[in-house]
């Protein structure tokens, strides 16, 4: 399993635009399940509602997991998605 | 053939069939099913073809309405097929083989109960999407067709009259034309009717029955007629009308694109009105070079609470970054007088329009007024958005406004959050007493916008409600072009630039005044765009002269 830390820093949060475009990037990964953990609650990162669900506002910290024969390459798309959008 | 009189609210001619609005029935009862495949399988089919209706939805808007709300009908597009969601449907089903309109009620209700629950109101808010996606799969389960058309032709849509919501709800490219019972020329229908573009007649009462469904018919919004099933002789006078609108049509048509120039070559800004974030595809497929007034009322009067500084941020948001650097002139709310709004709470006014409105609600109460800045000085980085306060009477009041803007500044710079510090600040002129102080005021704004409106209705002591008043209501009498005339010498003197936003200013009759005068901008409803401009590049603006003016 690989993770990292990221600070959102969208005013808005992961709302659901850039939610809806994060499932999309984790849904490419069939055969690896990506993480999103906020305050003790992880729901997989294709879990749309679940995900927006979560909260996140801008200044929290989300723990991104990858677990999979693909975990390295889910890691750089999920982070360098999060970096580019928010 | 049958002839009903109405009132003409927008102009044109339209012809197909009548259809009468339909308010569809989605009440759901639960009911025990015995075979629970063929219960997942109609599931399964209403889910494919709402997410083909909404990857339609997804390509229209990309067209037309721009990214922002096709992305959205991707989300939707994704919510019918969340795992969650489906999950709690199909378990539903197994558990208490029940029917799977009530299973998918019932997660509508779970899921958007559980975005209501949350502390954030933008999330709160998208318990209306979980909502919204709900019906769309009740709808395709039942069998029933939103936006209350179902038919493969474009149609004269007619009705009782239709409420706010369903007239944004509707599909737009199926109708022709507006015939209501009810209704007047502000009513939303009106309004939705000249921003398309398309004829509207109101009022046409209890003539208009609901067994003339589908007879063709044809709708002048001219002369307030509908006709349906015209004779030889009227169908003639008829047609000939339409097609000499449709010649207008694509003479317009080849104004796209063109300056908004006269022939000597002054140069005017030609603007559009707009009402809601849905509007700006009307304003980019007319060509409108810029929004001059964009009326933030709609945030309000479509709600039940006072909307938060997240839901103005992103309609304020969404227009800046779709009009793509183009001027937009937001108004702060302009609520009281015609457009009351429950949870304002307001006291019952012997004369609303001389009442509490507009910029005294926000100056009385400086907490509603600083969300709305907030939310404006948030969106001024998307765009180039301009803010403008209404019915300014004083000086003090336009120095308090900008103390407004000021701490909001001051506050969003605290917090890190970014802004457009250059945000231009305007006022509109629409009473005598800012006519009279125009020069001071001038000196503290960036622009003027006269609403031509409200303006008449002060200056001329006409109440612009009341339709009894006829030629004493006149929209060109000279006192209220000298007054207009008045502001626009006070704020060239000041060096800033003055625009006219009201029905006025799409007065083809009054551009050589308007010219004379040394207008700068014009705002206009987006269908009246290509006509203006078709007559500024006919004018030359060097004779025109201020005739108008005399009595």
């Amino acid at each position: 399993m690989k993770q990292f830390e990221f600070t959102v820093r969208d005013p808005l949060g992961i709302h659901a635009r850039p939610a809806g475009m994060l499932v999309k990037e984790a849904k490419a990964f069939a055969d690896t399940v990506v993480t999103i953990t906020k305050g003790g609650t992880t729901v997989k990162a294709t879990q749309l509602m679940k995900l927006m669900s979560l909260g996140v506002k801008q200044g929290d910290v989300v723990t991104v997991a990858a677990e999979g024969t693909n975990e390295d390459a889910a890691i750089k798309a999920i982070s360098d998605f999060l970096n580019n959008n928010l | 053939m049958i002839t009903i009189q109405g009132k003409g609210v927008s102009k044109g001619i339209a012809k197909g069939p009548l259809y009468f609005f339909q308010r569809p029935d989605t009440t759901v009862t639960q009911k025990t099913v015995t075979d629970i495949e063929a219960e997942k399988v109609r599931l399964a089919v209403a889910q494919a073809a709402s997410i083909e209706q909404l990857n339609i939805l997804v390509e229209k808007c990309q067209e037309d309405a721009g990214e922002e709300m096709a992305t959205l009908f991707e989300t939707h597009a994704m919510f019918v097929e969340d795992e969650d969601f489906v999950e709690y449907i199909t378990s539903l089903i197994e558990e208490e083989s029940c029917n799977a309109e009530y299973a998918v009620e019932q997660a509508g209700e779970q899921f958007s109960a559980m975005f209501a629950a949350m502390d954030d109101s933008y999330m709160q808010a998208r318990a209306a999407d979980i909502k919204d996606v709900t019906k769309r799969i009740l709808n395709n389960l039942l069998g029933v067709v939103d936006g209350g058309i179902n038919s493969d032709v474009p149609v004269i849509l007619a009705a009782d009259d239709l409420a706010p919501s369903e007239t944004l709800q509707l599909d737009k490219s199926k109708i022709l034309g507006f015939v209501t019972q009810g209704g007047s020329g502000n009513s939303h229908t009106a309004i939705l009717a000249r921003t398309m573009g398309i004829p509207a007649i109101c009022g046409a009462g209890e003539a208009l029955q609901e067994n003339y469904h589908g007879r063709a018919s044809y709708i002048d919004g001219e002369t307030g007629q509908l006709i349906i099933d015209p004779d030889a002789l009227t169908l003639a006078a008829l047609k000939e009308k339409f097609e000499k609108q449709q010649e207008t049509k694509r003479l317009l048509e080849t104004m796209k694109g063109k300056e908004d120039v006269t022939l000597d070559g002054k140069k005017l800004l030609l603007y559009c009105n707009i009402g809601s974030p849905e509007d700006v595809a009307a304003v980019q497929a007319n060509d409108g070079q810029g929004i001059g007034l964009f009326r933030s009322e709609f945030l309000y009067l479509s709600a039940s609470d006072y909307p938060s500084e997240d839901e103005q941020f992103e309609a304020y948001r969404s227009v800046a970054s779709a009009m793509n650097g183009k001027r937009v002139v937001i108004r702060t709310l302009d609520i009281g007088a015609d457009k009351q709004v429950d949870y304002f709470d307001m006291k019952k006014e012997e004369n609303p329009a001389l009442g509490v409105r507009a910029i005294r609600i926000c100056l009385n109460r400086p907490e509603i007024f600083r969300t709305q800045l907030r939310a404006l000085y948030r969106a001024s980085v998307y765009g180039k958005i301009a803010i403008m306060f209404p019915m300014i009477t004083s000086v003090w009041e336009v120095k308090e406004c900008k103390r407004a803007c000021q701490s909001v500044m001051n506050e969003l710079e605290a917090e890190g959050i970014p802004y457009d510090k250059d945000t231009e600040l305007g006022i509109m002129i629409e009473t005598p007493a800012s006519i009279f102080v125009a020069e001071e005021l001038a000196k503290l704004v960036d622009f003027f916008s006269i609403g031509t409106n409200d303006l008449t209705q002060y200056t001329l002591a006409c109440d612009r409600q009341a339709n009894n008043l006829g030629k004493f209501y006149d929209p060109h009498h000279p006192a209220l072009l000298r007054a207009i005339k008045m502001a626009a010498d006070a704020a060239h003197k000041a060096g800033i630039w003055i625009g006219i936003c009201g029905e006025l200013g799409a007065d083809i009759s009054m551009l050589p005044t308007f010219l004379a005068m040394g207008i700068d901008e014009l705002s206009v409803s987006p269908a009246a765009v290509l006509p203006v401009r078709a007559a500024i590049r006919q004018s030359i603006a060097k004779i025109c002269t201020l005739e108008m003016l005399e009595c």
